[in-house]
């Protein structure tokens, strides 16, 4: 019976099927950080087992960190205790820790794919929601709860129901300006922050085939954001040029062996999918979010709707109210306080070059903060390499130290009450960036033109 | 895990969409390294001002019916795989989420801690909606062995879907990780094989 690359992966890690139940599955690599692993340690702790195959766990702290001065202890009490009993736990447990002041430390999704530790036709999971990044090298990547996190701990499965396929399939090309984190805000504004639920989502198509590795995580990484479990991509000569020589990836004669399995996750010709979608990617223009959910985006060209879909009138017109805007307002010229370049979504050092290219020999505006965070201290190295950190800081951005930052706002970089920030991230949610912090999400490209012009503008007429 | 029993309870409606994990109970308040406490930060930003003051007109506030059932707007619990979100919500005293469509991580998270989550209609869970909120103390009965969701006059009657596995634990208060270390012998079984 013909497959899609999905159900390869799937049917290679199933350990067993319950009847009328979820199927044990056998996961290859375990990521973790500092926020969702604590409890699943204390309980494993309390009962006294051990963790089945520590080297198949990897540790680094991103979530709650600080991105400056990180030489120094960790000024907040229950960050430091946090990040403390993660230092505690692994070294208990015999985890590989990339902590902070690692040379490896960084945002866990940046990370894996970095040092070659994700690799096709795997199961990864981590007690994130955006481990759907991985999925861009073709494994099955899923985010995952604490106590889900405890059961990889202890028995390397987790008890899971198959989900439904879906496939979107973008084709055609990409016009100048358009990205790839325009490409996920087109999808989710067309399917609603629900429309992928219960399915995992193959991403296909020559627009997809086109972009680099870094451009498809951004994509996989958002798969959540429509509520889809991950996105997965199949591998091609990309994603094996991509792994070659990375430190944790096969070498010599074994990556050679690796990459005649590899070649061969991919959907048969003929596999059913359980729903198709299909999108022109000359219909695709540089995106940004209105509203206070990653499926109210629009084109920057775009007027604000009278109603987005899957959401009732009483809940749009909360979302609009919060972010303080109107139906039929255009966003193109609206002032902005903020700039965020970072994220799992758009941290890595492409995303850093986009940027910088736009903003070099120029200056922020005088009103707004525009703050840049490598995804990890790779990200960090490469880029002062390069001297991007000069363009930054030259143009008034601040250039900081890696983590999660004002993603989440776990840690003190906080958008304040009301304050308009584009950001590179993935959340627009009500209090996501701060409490009362307004977000629109856009590319990295969008948002260093924001920076400059101190007002949402379109790159393409910059 | 705490057995899930029947029980009789009011219901508390939160008529919004899309509630995602981070309204649930925010970041900056998952900085805690065990599970107890997070009720008291359920719904923080809408339940409280900038001020920590109490906003009145928030159902929670609003509604003192010491219910045990959560109904939501579709899509909920949508957003990051926090589980605190599911300890969050069984720790301010609910056992029950309904809704007519749930995020999926939020859904694993919640049956993982003894939280039931029943998938309604949306017609359905529109009616309850309309009945609570034209009588806030409408009385309604859970059963999972029987899999109804009742309300006591009879006026609603509804069967819901779960699979026999997550019932027999949410009845007996198993816990996936038991079951789990009961089947280690085929997961060895299965790396011997899988790792030729």
């Amino acid at each position: 019976m013909s497959k899609t690359i999905f159900d390869k992966v799937w049917e290679k890690h199933i350990v067993d099927k319950i009847p009328n139940g979820p199927c044990i599955l056998y996961i290859d690599k375990h990521l973790i950080h500092e926020v969702t692993s604590p409890q699943a340690f204390a309980s494993l702790n309390k009962k006294n087992l051990k963790v089945l195959r520590p080297e198949k766990t990897i540790a680094t702290a991103d979530h709650n960190v600080p991105t400056i001065d990180q030489h120094l202890p960790i000024k907040e009490a229950l960050s430091r205790n946090q990040v403390d009993t993660l230092t505690k736990n692994c070294s208990d447990h015999d985890i590989k820790l990339f902590g902070l002041g690692h040379k490896y430390q960084g945002i866990v999704h940046v990370i894996g794919p970095e040092l070659g530790i994700t690799q096709p036709g795997m199961t990864i999971v981590c007690g994130d929601s955006h481990t759907s990044t991985h999925g861009a090298f073709g494994s099955i990547a899923f985010g995952i709860g604490t106590s889900e996190v405890e059961m990889v701990l202890t028995t390397q499965c987790l008890l899971q129901n198959k989900p439904k396929t879906m496939r979107i399939e973008i084709n055609g090309k990409l016009e100048d300006g358009v990205y790839s984190k325009d490409i996920i805000l087109y999808i989710i504004s067309k399917i609603s922050a629900s429309g992928g639920t219960g399915y995992f989502v193959e991403y296909a198509g020559t627009a997809i085939r086109s972009l680099s590795m870094e451009a498809r995580m951004t994509i996989c990484n958002m798969s959540i954001e429509m509520g889809a479990r991950g996105g997965i991509i199949a591998p091609d000569q990309i994603t094996f040029d991509y792994l070659e020589g990375r430190e944790f990836a096969p070498r010599g004669d074994k990556f050679k062996s690796a990459i005649k399995e590899w070649k061969k996750l991919k959907s048969d010709s003929d596999a059913k999918y359980d729903k198709v979608l299909k999108f022109d990617a000359s219909d695709i223009e540089p995106m940004i979010t209105y509203g206070t959910n990653p499926g109210m985006g629009i084109k920057l060209t775009d007027y604000i709707p009278e109603l987005s879909l899957n959401t009732s009138k009483e809940s749009y017109n909360k979302s609009l109210e919060y972010m303080g805007l109107s139906v039929g307002e255009s966003l193109l010229n609206k002032k902005i306080d903020y700039v965020f370049i970072g994220s799992c979504t758009n941290s890595r050092i492409e995303d850093l070059r986009i940027a910088s290219n736009l903003i070099k020999g120029k200056k922020k505006a005088d009103h707004v903060n525009a703050w840049v965070i490598p995804g990890s201290k790779s990200v960090e190295k490469v880029a002062v390499k390069e001297g991007l950190d000069k363009v930054f800081r030259n143009a008034g951005f601040e250039f900081r130290q890696p983590g999660c930052s004002a993603c989440l706002a776990m840690n003190e970089d906080k958008i304040p009450d009301q304050k308009y920030c584009v950001s590179t991230s993935n959340r627009n949610f009500e209090g996501r960036q701060g409490p009362g912090a307004r977000t629109f999400l856009a590319s990295p490209a969008t948002a260093a033109a924001a920076a400059i012009n101190g007002f949402i503008s379109d790159i393409r007429h910059n | 895990m705490e057995k899930f029993k029947s029980f009789d309870s009011t219901v508390m409606p939160l008529n919004i969409e899309n509630i995602d994990t981070d309204q649930i109970i925010p970041a900056r308040f998952l900085k805690a390294t065990t599970r107890d406490g997070f009720g008291d930060n359920l719904f923080r930003d809408w339940r409280y001002d900038s001020d920590n003051k109490l906003i009145g007109e928030f159902e929670l506030n609003r509604i003192k019916n010491n219910s045990k059932i959560l109904l939501a707007g579709r899509n909920f619990g949508c957003g990051s795989s926090r589980e605190h979100a599911a300890w969050a919500i069984y720790d301010y005293g609910f056992k029950v989420v309904i809704s007519s469509f749930f995020a999926d991580i939020f859904k694993n998270n919640a049956l993982n801690n003894g939280l039931l989550v029943i998938k309604l209609e949306d017609k359905v869970v529109d009616r309850i909606f309309k009945k609570v909120s034209d009588e806030e103390n409408t009385l309604f009965h859970v059963d999972l062995e029987s899999q109804i969701f009742n309300s006591l006059n009879g006026e609603i009657y509804e069967k819901f879907d779960i699979n026999e596995y997550n019932k027999t634990c949410l009845i007996n208060g198993y816990d996936n990780i038991d079951y789990l270390l009961s089947q280690k012998d085929k997961i060895l079984n299965f790396e011997k094989k899988y790792e030729k």
